[in-house]
């Protein structure tokens, strides 16, 4: 049969420090806000202008990188990155080339039960670039620079992973990782947490390196996954029929579901890097690095290593520590309510989706943990008739009251009286005898069209359980 | 009243302190001034004459109320055109920034107007500040004013003329191989380039970011001591400005320099030196040991190597500095039908730039780039340590540096042109200072045999400008070169 | 200087060269760099390369100093806008690789 290939991944990961301040001035560093309305001369590359550093950017980097294992550089220096494009509007990039802040560093994942670690290159900083939008029908592209400057982490692997899901695991793993520590929202979508995967194939039992792709402009976990199985098969595909792979840029191609080249070839490019003559180079003291090693938050795989000990299935504590917000919020509804397996439950089914369609970040969710611990278990207690339960969980959401008073206002709570539930099945029994007697005549398996009208007549209050026993005890006698 | 301008900067802030004239009376004298002398100078760019008049006004009125007056009030300043001033053109000379308007001051403009200082003009320069001659603005040609042939030296020519000229008594320049200390030597004047981090660069033009520094050019060493005053100082918006604190320089032109050694180095006294230049320093020699000082021969033995390492440092820094020139959020931009984006780039540039500048965008980008890196721009950073290292060795036996500004006196407008290197090589006794980070002051030393003004710089460890205006005004008490005026035909 | 090497580097500082400036400008680089060339005479083995003029360290912004100008005013200079004034209008980018964003990234959104 035909050689087989193995695929080599590294990936490179942009992100967006949400600091209250940009990296070289002073402008906020908000995501979104009317078109050039968050610039200065400096952010602006004015001629004239200087930049000066924020200290919390660096901060912020370090503790990035000691949450990958790294060394933190005890001196370090800016570099400028030299390359025309109506997004820089200084013709450079201020980034660091040789001495970034952070290096060496590791990061483990799970992959189908095996753990492997991916190797950490580089952590550095940088800043970011203005928007472009491409505008169809005139000739012309619109800047906007309210994003130029704020801070910009690139984090760069070694060249260790052999499969998609091994690209995905990692991203997720370090989206989770970094989302713990406060820095930026980490949306992909929105673009604060940016994923550019490096992919070559070789014959499996090579050491070389083949020549690598990249692909750039990928938004979700989904679409890295998708792009980067495509590309090893195209790479594969083509390394078998005996032809060469381009070294070259290649975007995602969504309605094709595949890669394709960048069109307009990138030369090949000289950056023409040297060290930044406008910023002094920063030593990092020992004691600096220590506090920001002593502020860093438990790392997520501790927590869910945690939450499975408490008895909480794999799956929920995963979802619930991808999000340091969550897991805290988790652990607060567990002193009100301390079921650990039932508030996972919810915290990954309707609660999230709540959260969700609310477009509510899981970092700071407005309903006290008490409010949601107290629903959850007056659910499951039969607090809350099941049909109802939605509508409750609705209700919260909108009012944020507490969950007893809402139950009350809304007339929803359970029907458990043995005499009032009685008098319904006596009137569905009344109103339906072809299935009672069927169901007198030994045909058991009709009795739940029964309990499926009372629980109708109920306006689905009644305790379901309650309405089956009533229902058996007069039929089956 | 009518000779209001000849007087220096500190008799005009003392008259109008003292009530003898009015903000407008002395505005009034040098707008006159440049009226008569401006047409046959070309010192001047920008010179509203509504916007002079209206800040004398309101210093006029400020005076009158009895608010406490700055150290530069009735002070009218030149103000060299890269330097960034808010709602006032600023087009560093060159066509790419034609119609630039800045929505922000520079650092240094801040302080003058908090000092009650008068922008007066906006003066010429050298594109970019990329010359040594004043030949390279897009816009005119500044002629010495001691001879309308010859060119002012640069790039600070404009406001180096228009000092010397009359139309203003004081002017900031920037000084980033020898930029303000050059022209103030060619126009019998004293200029000054204050240690690198003295004086905030936020506002200034990016020429050469780790060699530029902002200084002042005046008639005489007072006028300097005043004008650093005022600008020098920390910056939170320059993070290569120093936290020092800053004296009051005026102080300084009271001290003695008796017991001082100075070092001349022999590397500067080379034999093709002018014998005019040589015996005026021969001359200084003399007056300072009379002052109570020694002079003594010293080394700089790297000295033949900082025009190359000057070049290779300041256009590589400038190859990037001159990158945002691009005509995509500001400045000019090509009208031609362009066919895509790297077109509109380098159309608009070719357009908006100058031949020197290109020169130097050019051969900076050369030495930054792949290949090239080691052995242009991280060998002249090597080279760069070992002529601040020749400082270091020299200033263990002496305190201050004393040597010829430049190897020639004003050259004929036109005569170097079309050579360029032998135009940087005219630079070779003023770069190294840059380099070195350290101060330089440029004081008129006497008249070659064509009349020309000869100047000899000061050169002093950071930070100690103090001792560079001791010096130079001892000397200036003895003389008189600084009180002559031209006679403009 | 070779021509390929003089059309690189304009290519590189994005200055479009006539056919008679390649020439004159081919010369003077050629001159420049050779006198430039004279550095290498020199051993610097053992010599840390000095990038600043002074040995400042960690300059951090600790007391900012400005804020956001009006949007007139920061886009005041700018040589086109879009129809609503808020934006930037710059040739048309098309086939043109940003090393950072790849091609896009929506403004405005
Ligand atoms: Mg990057
Ligand atoms: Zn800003």
């Amino acid at each position: 049969m035909s050689q087989q290939y193995e695929p080599v991944i590294g990936l490179e990961v942009h992100l967006e420090l949400h600091l209250p301040q940009k990296m070289f001035c002073s402008c906020p560093a908000e995501f979104g806000g009317e078109p050039n309305t968050q610039v200065c001369p400096v952010c602006l590359g004015l001629p004239g202008s200087l930049p000066v550093v924020n200290r919390e950017g660096v901060l912020a980097t370090i503790r990035a990188g000691l949450s990958l294992g790294c060394e933190i550089a005890t001196f370090t220096k800016f570099d400028r990155k030299n390359y025309y494009y109506p997004d820089i509007p200084k013709g450079y990039q201020i980034s660091q080339y040789d001495l970034p802040l952070c290096r060496k560093g590791s990061l483990t994942i799970d992959v189908n039960g095996k753990s492997k670690v991916v190797g950490i290159t580089r952590v550095h900083l940088e800043e970011d670039t203005g928007k472009l939008a491409h505008v169809d029908d005139r000739n012309e592209s619109w800047v906007d620079l309210n994003r130029a400057g704020i801070a910009l982490v690139e984090i760069v692997t070694e060249p260790d992973m052999h499969s998609a899901e091994e690209a995905v695991a990692y991203l997720k793993e370090l989206k989770a990782i970094l989302s713990y520590l406060n820095i930026s929202d980490c949306n992909m979508e929105e673009g604060s947490l940016r994923c550019e995967p490096n992919i070559s194939v070789r014959p499996v039992g090579t050491s070389t390196l083949g020549t690598k792709t990249e692909i750039k402009n990928l938004n979700s976990f989904k679409v890295v996954l998708q792009s980067v199985q495509h590309e090893i098969h195209r790479q594969s595909a083509a390394l078998s029929r005996g032809e060469e792979v381009a070294q070259e840029t290649r975007l995602w191609d969504e309605a094709g579901q595949k890669t394709v080249a960048m069109r307009g070839k990138e030369t090949a490019q000289d950056y023409r890097y040297f060290p930044e003559p406008d910023i002094p180079p920063l030593e990092i003291s020992k004691e600096e690095i220590e506090t920001a090693r002593a502020s860093l938050p438990t790392p997520p795989k501790e927590r869910r290593k945690a939450l499975v000990e408490k008895g909480i299935p794999d799956y929920n504590a995963e979802i619930i520590v991808r999000s340091q917000g969550y897991a805290d919020y988790f652990e607060a509804c567990l002193s009100t309510y301390n079921e650990p397996h039932k508030v996972s439950n919810l915290l990954i089914g309707g609660f999230l989706q709540e959260l969700n369609q609310r477009g509510i970040s899981e970092e700071d969710i407005p309903i006290p943990p008490e409010h949601t611990a107290t629903y959850c278990r007056l659910s499951e207690e039969g607090g809350i008739g099941k049909a109802a339960r939605k509508q409750v969980l609705a209700a919260l959401f909108d009012t944020g009251k507490d969950p007893e008073s809402l139950v009350k206002e809304l007339g929803v709570s359970q029907v458990e009286d043995q005499d009032e539930i009685g008098k319904m099945v006596d009137q569905v029994i009344a109103e339906n005898e072809a299935i009672a007697s069927q169901v007198r005549g030994g045909k058991t398996s009709a009795i739940m069209a029964l309990v499926g009208q009372t629980m109708k007549l109920s306006k689905g209050r009644a305790n379901p359980q309650i309405v089956q026993e009533i229902l058996k005890k007069k039929l089956e006698g | 009243m009518s000779e209001l301008w000849k007087l220096t900067s500190g008799d005009l802030h003392e008259r109008f302190t003292s009530g003898a004239a009015s903000a407008v009376e002395i505005v009034e004298s040098h707008l006159d001034r440049a009226d008569q002398v401006e047409a046959k100078i070309d010192a001047i760019l920008t010179l509203d004459r509504d916007h002079v008049l209206a800040q004398a006004k309101a210093l006029d009125a400020k005076r009158e109320k009895g608010e406490p007056l700055g150290m530069l009030a009735g002070i009218p300043i030149g103000i060299k055109d890269n330097i960034c001033t808010e709602g006032i053109k600023t087009t560093a000379g060159s066509r790419i920034l034609e119609s630039f308007v800045p929505p922000y001051n520079a650092h240094v403009i801040d302080k003058i107007l908090a000092a009650d200082g008068i922008i007066f003009a906006k003066t010429n320069l050298d594109e970019f500040a990329m010359g040594s001659s004043c030949e390279n603005s897009a816009f005119k040609v500044t002629k010495n004013p001691w001879d309308l042939t010859r060119v002012p030296g640069g790039s600070s020519g404009g406001s180096a003329a228009a000092v010397a000229a009359g139309i203003v008594p004081l002017a900031l320049g920037t000084d980033t191989g020898g930029s303000i200390r050059q022209p103030a030597s060619f126009c019998g004047l004293v200029g000054m380039k204050p240690t690198y981090g003295r004086v905030s660069r936020y506002g200034a033009l990016a020429f050469a970011s780790s060699l530029d520094q902002i200084g002042p050019i005046s008639k005489d060493v007072a006028g300097s001591a005043r004008l650093l005053s005022v600008i020098a100082g920390k910056d939170p918006n320059d993070g290569t400005s120093i936290d020092q604190e800053v004296p009051d320089y005026r102080e300084a032109l009271e001290e003695e320099m008796f017991g001082l050694t100075l070092g001349l180095p022999k590397e500067y006294m080379s034999d093709s030196l002018p014998s005019s230049i040589r015996e005026a320093v021969d001359d200084v020699v003399l007056t300072l040991e009379a002052l109570g000082t020694s002079v003594r021969a010293i080394d700089l033995p790297h000295t033949e190597y900082a025009v190359a390492t000057y070049y290779v440092v300041a256009n590589s820094e400038a190859s990037s500095n001159l990158a945002r020139y691009d005509g995509m959020h500001y400045g000019h931009r090509t009208k031609a039908p362009i066919k895509n984006l790297a077109e509109s780039f380098s159309r608009t540039r070719s357009e908006g730039f100058g031949d020197e500048v290109k020169r130097r965008i050019m051969t900076g980008t050369h030495a930054l780039s792949s290949g090239y890196y080691d052995a242009y721009y991280l060998k002249a950073l090597k080279v760069r340590r070992k002529i601040r290292e020749d400082f270091e060795t020299a200033f263990e036996d002496v305190d201050a540096v004393i040597a010829p500004t430049s190897p020639v006196t004003a050259f004929k407008i036109g005569e170097k042109i079309d050579d360029p290197l032998s135009m940087y090589l005219t630079d070779i006794l003023t770069v190294a200072v840059n380099l070195a980070g350290l101060p330089a002051l440029s004081l008129p030393v006497g008249f070659s045999g064509e009349g020309l003004p000869i100047g000899l710089q000061i050169i002093g460890q950071p930070f100690e400008e103090e001792l560079l205006l001791t010096l130079a005004q001892g000397y200036q008490v003895e003389t008189d070169h600084h009180k002559k005026w031209p006679q403009i035909p | 200087m070779k021509r390929e090497d003089v059309e690189h580097v304009a290519h590189l500082a994005r200055i479009q060269l006539s056919e008679e400036e390649l020439q004159t400008f081919g010369a003077q680089l050629e001159s420049i760099l050779g006198y430039m060339e004279k550095l290498g005479e020199l051993n610097t083995d053992d010599v840390e390369p000095m990038p600043y003029a002074v040995d400042v360290k960690n300059a951090y912004r600790d007391n900012p100093d400005h804020s956001p100008l009006p949007r007139d005013a920061a886009l005041k200079n700018a040589p086109q806008l879009d129809p609503e004034g808020k934006f930037f209008a710059v040739p048309k980018v098309i086939g043109e690789i940003s090393p950072n964003q790849g091609k896009s990234g929506e403004a405005g959104s």
